[in-house]
């Protein structure tokens, strides 16, 4: 059992949980996702761990409603707790100074990606962040991106904020202003396919975070695989980062619909 | 006249296959005492040999003649820490049945499985749960890895000897694959609770969400004082056969199948979803491809394959299993290998290629080796296909603790005398040893590496 310490409501969809779980916030990198669930016929489901106080022993997780299973935990309140969290699951983000870091995130992949763009400021890189949505209230974690971004440009599908138009014209400004060395993807697959398609003709290496399904998240089940470069590979134990120019997104997108 | 090997009482097929209830219904006290005047108390009792832990096969046996009930399942209990499931999951006609006088005169061999079953069901039914006797608690804190056999009867025989045992857990139940792979209609999760509440009155602690190599490593184990550690973290991988459309949805794997229903209750008020259909075909021939067939059944399919390459001469699986699958309604596709998964334009299975085979010569594992029949290839509509090919360690431990030595096939190398790694206070047992094995032989680690921790830590 995990307390839910504190609770944060982005935007209706979208909230923010603070979860005790002391071993797991001192064990885990930026990139490692946990496996939650909540109720004893609870599913298993995947999410990643947006922050984490060793300290105070908290993750903080960052949910979108989207079906029974999100709802659950979306309407649990601070006192609440969740029936089992496990992890760090996957493998940690590779961290390195490459120079220019593209981080790009559309919707609730902010909240993945903030750790990342976090530690890529540390090790000394430029941070240029493109964050997108379908509309302004559905920007989220905007000034904690600000706060290790130098640069940060933003894209609705509305134009209610930010400019209008998709999260590629966002990218495409950056590589054609600047050089870019590196770029992480984090959102729904068919951002990160088209995110890809673009950094590809523009030789930018890219690492997209793959949202499969998964059930176990250890590497028992195979729900998770995808095709990356050819191989099937599972997401969970071998990701969820991988190299988005190899990445199959057809075949992810049609595995993510049931 | 000679007496008749005992039948199993068994639910009728056309109502089990409506429900999760234990398809065996164990035998009767008088069934059982009949079956024990069967066992001639050989002098040089070659079932014994027949069993990876050498259970004393006709003490046990002759107790149950005797109506001394209590003691049959004391005298099994003197070297199996899990009668109740190795008498039910065992492959006996391969191990101790298979070498019993009997079956040299050419008779059946005497039921030690249903014996044994019956024994341990007898004192789980008639006597309050006793704790062993205990040696005084020294104090030392051991780890163990992984809740399966291995690190059950690992975790049992060390408390016995006075260690603080803690058994750490990734999934968020007890009991490895007991309880999310062995359905219950062949092992209710009542029976593997048990021992583990025995385990608990037993000072063992239980932590689950832990997955040692990610929430805690070894050099953490170490820091929080344990002083040795025992791996049972399993075979867990799934393995898949790389071949065309093998990703359409609708096709899994046996784990993804069992795990989504035994541990998760898909179809049975759990929230987690699993695929229905109404033909599902199976790929496989050992116990993970009947269970799933037999699971498919009662969750509802109208026709279930088993697609195996070999004839069932070959199949791995017990025979006892392959019987009720059969009963059960499950069309036999021996001799056939998919190669290949055809989708509909939404990427569901809809059809599956089988190149039909032939026995050709032996191969290393001494069975005939399947070789295609050129252009016998067959097109079979299907809804769900469970790949149940088999299942290689999950390299999650072995793969975080540095200097290990792992094998070629991925398996933890140890001493096969003592169970100890190449790291000296590390010692693993089971499928992470053996690749995918027997709950019996899995056990029979564990005890064995408790055995030997043992007189490592006291030699300190
Ligand atoms: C590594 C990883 C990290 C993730 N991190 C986050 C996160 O930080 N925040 C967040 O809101 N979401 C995250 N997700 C997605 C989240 O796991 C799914 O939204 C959630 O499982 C949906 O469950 P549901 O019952 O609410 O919805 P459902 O109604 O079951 O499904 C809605 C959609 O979610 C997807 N989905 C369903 N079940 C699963 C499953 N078991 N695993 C993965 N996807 C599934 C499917 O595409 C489905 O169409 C992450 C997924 C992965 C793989
Ligand atoms: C469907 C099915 C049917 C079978 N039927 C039979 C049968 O009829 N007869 C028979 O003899 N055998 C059968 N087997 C095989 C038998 O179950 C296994 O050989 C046996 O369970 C192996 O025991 P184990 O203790 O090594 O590992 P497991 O039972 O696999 O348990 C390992 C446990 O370790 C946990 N774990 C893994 N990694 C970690 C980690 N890093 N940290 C913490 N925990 C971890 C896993 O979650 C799991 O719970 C069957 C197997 C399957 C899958
Ligand atoms: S443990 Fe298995 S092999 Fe040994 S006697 Fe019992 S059934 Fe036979
Ligand atoms: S070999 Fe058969 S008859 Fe002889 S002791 Fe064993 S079970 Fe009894
Ligand atoms: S989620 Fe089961 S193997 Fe990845």
């Amino acid at each position: 059992m995990n307390k839910v310490v504190s609770k944060e409501k982005f935007s209706e969809n979208v909230t923010k949980l603070v979860v005790e779980a002391p071993l797991i916030a001192r064990a885990r990198r930026a990139g490692h996702f946990v496996i939650v669930r909540s109720g004893e016929n609870g599913e298993r489901i995947p999410l990643t761990i947006a922050d984490a106080d060793p300290q105070a022993g908290t993750i903080t997780l960052v949910i979108q409603a989207v079906g029974v299973s999100t709802r659950k935990l979306c309407a649990l309140e601070p006192g609440d707790s969740l029936t089992d969290v496990v992890g760090p699951l996957g493998q940690a983000t590779h961290i390195e100074k490459y120079g220019t870091v593209l981080c790009c995130g559309g919707g609730v992949g902010v909240a993945p990606l903030l750790p990342i763009l976090r530690a890529m400021k540390a090790a000394g890189n430029r941070v240029v962040s493109v964050l997108a949505g379908r509309t302004k209230d559905l920007i989220i974690l905007e000034d904690e991106v600000r706060a290790s971004s130098d640069d940060v440009i933003i894209m609705t599908d509305d134009g209610s904020y930010g400019q209008k138009g998709l999260v590629t014209v966002g990218v495409e400004q950056v590589i054609k202003r600047e050089h870019v060395d590196y770029c992480v993807t984090i959102g729904p697959a068919v951002m990160m396919k088209f995110v890809a398609l673009l950094t590809k003709k523009y030789n930018v290496p890219t690492e997209a975070s793959l949202n499969a399904i998964m059930v176990d998240g250890t590497g028992m089940c195979g729900a998770c695989r995808v095709t990356v470069g050819g191989k099937t590979r599972f997401v969970c134990v071998e990701g969820p980062e991988f190299n988005a120019h190899e990445v199959d997104f057809d075949e992810l997108m049609m595995r993510l619909k049931a | 006249t000679a007496i008749e090997r005992v039948v199993m009482p068994q639910l009728d097929p056309k109502y089990r296959i409506t429900c999760n209830e234990e398809v065996n219904e164990g035998i009767s006290e008088e069934q059982a005492v009949r079956e024990a005047t069967r066992c001639l108390d050989c002098a040089n009792p070659q079932c014994v040999t027949g069993c990876p832990v050498g259970i004393n096969i006709p003490k046990f046996i002759k107790n149950i003649e005797r109506g001394h009930f209590a003691d049959a399942a004391a005298a099994i209990k003197e070297t199996s820490s899990l009668p109740a499931v190795c008498g039910r999951v065992c492959p006996q006609e391969k191990q101790c049945e298979s070498k019993c006088i009997h079956v040299k005169m050419k008779h059946p061999a005497v039921a030690i499985g249903y014996l044994e079953r019956f024994a341990a069901d007898w004192q789980r039914n008639h006597c309050e749960q006793e704790v062993p006797k205990m040696a005084p608690r020294n104090g030392i804190k051991i780890a163990v890895v992984g809740s399966g056999p291995s690190g059950l009867s690992f975790a049992g025989d060390m408390a016995k000897k006075g260690y603080s045992v803690t058994v750490f857990e990734a999934l968020h139940e007890i009991g490895g694959v007991l309880k999310y792979g062995i359905p219950e209609f062949r092992l209710p999760n009542a029976i593997v609770d048990y021992e583990i509440d025995g385990l608990r009155k037993m000072g063992v602690d239980f932590e689950k969400d832990i997955i040692i190599g990610k929430t805690l490593t070894y050099d953490d184990l170490h820091e929080m004082g344990f002083k040795g550690v025992f791996v049972g973290s399993g075979a867990g991988f799934p393995r898949f056969m790389d071949i065309p459309g093998e990703n359409l949805k609708g096709v899994m794997s046996s784990n993804e199948y069992l795990t989504r229903i035994n541990l998760m209750k898909a179809g049975r008020g759990g929230d987690t979803p699993v695929m229905q259909g109404n033909t599902i075909a199976v790929i496989g021939g050992g116990n993970t491809a009947m269970d799933s067939t037999r699971t498919a059944l009662r969750m509802g399919a109208k026709r279930v394959l088993l697609v195996y390459r070999r004839s069932e001469a070959e199949m791995p699986a017990r025979r006892e299993e392959v019987g009720h699958a059969k009963e059960e309604g499950v069309e036999f596709f021996t001799l056939h290998n998919p190669i290949e998964y055809i989708g509909d334009d939404k990427g569901f299975v809809k059809a599956m290629r089988v190149q039909k085979m032939q026995l050709g010569e032996p191969d290393a594992s001494g069975r005939r080796r399947p070789v295609p029949i050129e252009g016998a290839i067959e097109e079979i509509p299907v809804d769900i296909v469970i790949v149940a090919v088999g299942v290689s360690p999950n390299q999650l431990v072995p793969s975080s603790i540095k200097g290990l030595e792992v094998s070629n096939r991925h398996t933890i190398v140890v001493n096969d005398d003592t169970m100890q790694s190449n790291i000296a206070d590390l010692f693993a047992g089971g499928d992470i040893v053996r690749g995918g094995a027997t709950v019996i032989l899995a056990m029979g680690d564990g005890r064995k590496a408790a055995q030997h921790m043992h007189e490592v830590l006291s030699q300190k």
